[in-house]
């Protein structure tokens, strides 16, 4: 590829991450990784581990989650506010699930 | 170039504009602007998580309700297709982050084929989505449309060990069958959303207007592609795995 003039340089959008644009190989890796952990979730499905299935199989989702999120979206060399954002998000859904499922068990509290 | 640009500069044609043609003018520049535009996509998805977390906490509440119907019902899904188009989701964000790198380099050709590539993969699991419907209507699991509880209250040959549920019971199943079909439903609506914004991407990228400087575009249709398959990471385990055992 031709050198970029400098007037090309200065009209090109800046990735987030404009000193690091991410490698094909991390995305490979990356890529592995998930279609591994999805062979671990199915095979653990199979494993009976009671009351542990579901805690396997929502951690094994949510570290998936956090790879997409930090590579594939670019997080992880995203700007601050960009993080910020994210971060921010995910914090008020944990603390609207929790306070749901808080109010749904203590219902019947002591009722059983 | 988008439709803004070619409002406010018409005559770029001739160029030599003081600025380059996608940046509008009420950023400062084109740091700013990306930046903004990243924000604005960000805040996008995070509604799309309360939205799909809401239907998610549906789930969990009524799976404790009414715990042998969510067993039972979840009992009749295929792992196996479940699996495969788990598979066919983490390929497309895999090519769609590869297309994002493409326009990064500004390699038209690739990235029109890494874009292709993603647009394919979406359609084969809207394909198997769609086998997999066709078998719950044909085994009268559709709530409201086409369902009967009976199959339920009797012993399924392919599940020995799940004991029959009472009439009333089985009747909740459609509970469990209702919350599948919203949650895989709207999940679907984005993935056919996602698949004709794919189409117009393609045509666009291979006029070149995605590898002249001016990639915002791609990069977040690439956010909201990788969301949707964050949708599906965690809807598989939740509706075919879990109950694999109880």
């Amino acid at each position: 590829m031709s050198e970029l003039t400098q007037k090309e340089i200065l009209d090109t959008e800046p990735t987030h991450h404009a000193e690091h644009i991410v490698s094909p190989r991390v995305y490979g890796i990356i890529f592995g990784t998930l279609l591994l952990l999805t062979a671990t979730t199915v095979g653990a499905s199979y494993v009976d581990l009671y009351a542990f299935n579901v805690v396997v199989a929502l951690a094994i989702a949510c570290l998936k989650a956090v790879l997409v999120i930090l590579f594939f979206m670019h997080v992880k060399y995203s700007s601050r506010l960009t993080k910020l954002t994210v971060a921010a998000g995910f914090v008020t859904f944990f603390v609207l699930i929790t306070m749901a499922m808080t109010d749904y068990i203590s219902r019947a509290w002591g009722m059983w | 170039m988008d439709s803004q640009a070619i409002a406010t500069h018409p005559e770029q044609e001739q160029a030599e504009h003081e600025h380059s043609p996608y940046l509008r003018h009420h950023f400062a520049n084109l740091e700013q602007q990306k930046e903004t535009s990243t924000f604005g996509m960000w805040l996008f998805l995070l509604t799309e998580i309360m939205f799909f977390g809401g239907l998610f906490t549906a789930y969990l509440i009524y799976r404790n309700w009414y715990y042998p119907a969510f067993v039972a019902g979840s009992h009749q899904l295929s792992i196996g297709l479940g699996a495969f188009n788990t598979a066919v989701l983490i390929c497309s964000s895999f090519t769609m982050a590869m297309g994002v790198h493409a326009a990064e380099m500004r390699w038209r050709k690739p990235l029109v084929g890494w874009l292709l590539a993603t647009l394919f993969l979406g359609c084969v699991f809207l394909g198997v989505k769609a086998i997999e419907y066709h078998e719950k209507w044909e085994k009268h699991h559709v709530p409201g449309l086409n369902f009967s509880a009976e199959g339920f209250t009797k012993l399924d040959p392919h599940y020995p060990e799940d004991k029959p549920l009472p009439l009333d019971m089985a009747e909740k199943t459609q509970v469990y069958f209702s919350l599948y079909f919203a949650m895989t439903g709207m999940h679907a609506l984005h993935m056919v959303i996602g698949v004709s914004l794919l189409i117009i991407l393609v045509v666009r990228a291979w006029g070149g207007a995605y590898t002249q400087g001016h990639m915002t575009t791609v990069e977040n249709f690439g956010l909201y592609w990788h969301f949707v398959d964050i949708v599906w990471i965690f809807l598989f385990p939740l509706l075919y795995l879990i109950s694999r055992h109880q």
